[in-house]
């Protein structure tokens, strides 16, 4: 089943075209990544389908439903966490978890959200005496107490230290062990490749790439590089294979790393060098996005 | 859930708000008691002519300082309450969620009207004990006076909100609109109808709620059922206008740079 179809959507405010024709589709029970630079046209994207923004042209269906029409059942079914959104501040957690269940017409338990973001020693405290990234944390909560079958989570852990990014992954991960489809937007391209299982690259308000973030690493045009320090007076022409020096480190770009390295180490057992820090790298997705998305 | 259980416990959400905030607590609350101590300590035992009644300061100012304390609760409070949570993400993040509309505004107006009606009888007790005003003649008009003034207020400020670019700006705004119109409508001393503020008053709804609310209190005992229908419509003009305006132009997201 498909949760989100979206095809040949566009959206102008004014002059500017924010979006310019994007196709994709979020399968049910994946976790979807949309990634792109700032003003690269996602939120807009998100917020179409969130139902906060009306659309130009295209055919966009959430849950088998327009979101523009959707309403009240739709809502009932889909779990927002916004970008930026304060949280009530004069109640406590509970009173506030307690709120918005009754919002809903079958919520999940107050305790069990609590505990999901891991809130309970709080659960008493007023929101305003939270810190930043326990608001945060509050905030994914009221996005799941409805127990939603689709959330939508804008840089949902954007400001959160490591520790709370990571407990945050976990979060999602649990949801997406319970079934739930999950469309992430992050800048962290180390919590794309950690939680997304198909990742979409906007830029300029188009679709730059799309596929799981493994395919997308493997890119054609992507290539491996190896790395190694120069030192022990060793001249850059003298390498076997055509290198380029970026602060003392050479860096082999290749298509074919186990021939290349083979060559290269031959030739270092040779000359009775060792290859200082010696190291072999696919690209990163972050490389990769930032290729992508360099003209942005 | 029932439609009422829903608007229900959003008043009850909204009072637990209200009450748990200093600030709105301060401004809303406190405020008007603190004028009304030092106005009637500074006007004590002066007469006034209302029209054409001869009446105690005090008479005259209790009824005043009930409407200015529902028309805070009800518009100050709303307008810049409103704004601020329409600015910091918590009007979209609800929109987004099955609470319907309707229901949101109904615990904000509702609990807005709880805290008039506290403000209205503790001023009214006040003054009757410490500044010995008559007991209101016309309960039933004063209460309905009150009914129609919060609702109407209650509209406006829900309607100024589309005029505050952003919850910085607010009390500025609402204040530089609804001050002015305060003192020329006679809210701390009457103004003489045939004055040119009280002309401009006219156009506007503070002085008409005044006025009902001294006609309902009635201290000379010379309206016969404590209504008076021009005042009451010309402020339910005002808060028509409001809701029309308020369904056609509410924003619930911040307003993009």
């Amino acid at each position: 089943m498909t949760a989100i179809v979206v095809d040949g959507l566009r959206k102008s405010y004014g002059a500017v075209e924010a979006v310019r024709g994007v196709s994709f589709h979020v399968d049910e029970g994946e976790v979807f990544g949309l990634l792109g630079p700032n003003g690269a046209g996602k939120t807009t994207i998100i917020e179409i389908l969130e139902g906060y923004r009306t659309r130009d042209a295209g055919d966009v269906t959430v849950l088998g439903v327009d979101p523009r029409t959707g309403g009240r059942k739709l809502r009932e079914r889909v779990g927002l966490v916004l970008q930026e959104a304060a949280v009530p501040p004069m109640l406590s957690v509970t009173e506030l978890v307690e709120l918005y269940r009754g919002y809903y017409p079958s919520p999940r338990p107050a305790a069990e959200i609590i505990e999901l973001v891991g809130l309970t020693e709080k659960a008493g405290e007023r929101v305003r005496k939270l810190s930043g990234g326990q608001q945060r944390r509050l905030d994914v909560a009221l996005g799941l107490v409805g127990d939603p079958e689709l959330i939508f989570l804008d840089e949902p852990t954007t400001g959160f230290d490591p520790s709370a990014r990571r407990a945050a992954w976990e979060v999602v991960r649990n949801m997406r062990t319970l079934g739930k489809t999950i469309v992430l937007t992050t800048h962290y391209m180390d919590e794309a490749q950690y939680l997304a299982d198909r990742i979409c690259v906007i830029a300029a308000g188009l679709v730059v790439a799309q596929g799981t973030p493994e395919t997308l690493r493997a890119g054609t045009d992507q290539v491996t590089h190896i790395r190694f320090e120069l030192r022990n007076g060793v001249a850059v022409a003298t390498l076997p294979l055509k290198a380029r020096i970026e602060g003392g480190v050479a860096i082999i770009e290749t298509a074919t790393p186990t021939r290349a390295l083979n060559e290269l180490t031959t030739w270092a057992l040779a000359q009775g060098l060792e290859l200082p820090n010696l190291e072999v790298a696919r690209p990163s997705l972050e490389d990769v996005y930032l290729e992508l998305t360099k003209n942005e | 859930m029932s439609s009422t259980g829903i608007a229900l416990r959003q008043v009850s959400f909204e009072q637990r708000s209200f009450w748990r905030n200093p600030a709105s607590a301060f401004f809303a609350f406190l405020f008007p008691i603190i004028f009304l101590v030092v106005f009637a300590t500074l006007f004590k035992g002066q007469r006034v002519q209302i029209g054409s009644v001869q009446t105690s300061y005090d008479d005259y100012y209790i009824p005043a300082l009930v409407a200015f304390g529902v028309m805070g609760a009800c518009f100050t409070n709303i307008a810049i309450t409103l704004s601020l949570r329409r600015d910091n993400g918590i009007l979209k993040r609800l929109r987004g969620t099955p609470l319907p509309p309707w229901a949101f505004i109904a615990g904000v107006v509702g609990s807005s009207i709880i805290v008039s009606i506290v403000l209205a009888l503790l001023t009214t007790v006040f003054g009757i004990l410490v500044y010995g005003v008559h007991v209101p003649q016309h309960i039933g008009a004063a209460a309905a006076t009150i009914g129609v003034g919060a609702l109407a207020f209650c509209a406006l400020g829900m309607a100024m909100t589309i005029v505050i670019p952003n919850a910085e700006a607010a009390p500025a705004i609402v204040n530089g609109v609804f001050l002015p119109i305060v003192f020329i409508s006679g809210t701390f001393f009457p103004v003489a109808s045939t004055s040119i503020l009280a002309q401009i008053a006219e156009w506007f709804p503070v002085r008409h709620f005044i006025n009902a609310m001294f006609t309902a209190f009635d201290p000379a005992h010379q309206s016969g059922s404590g209504f008076n229908g021009t005042d009451l419509l010309m402020m339910a003009a005002w808060g028509a206008g409001a809701v029309v305006l308020s369904v056609l132009r509410f924003r619930w997201e911040p307003r993009k740079s």
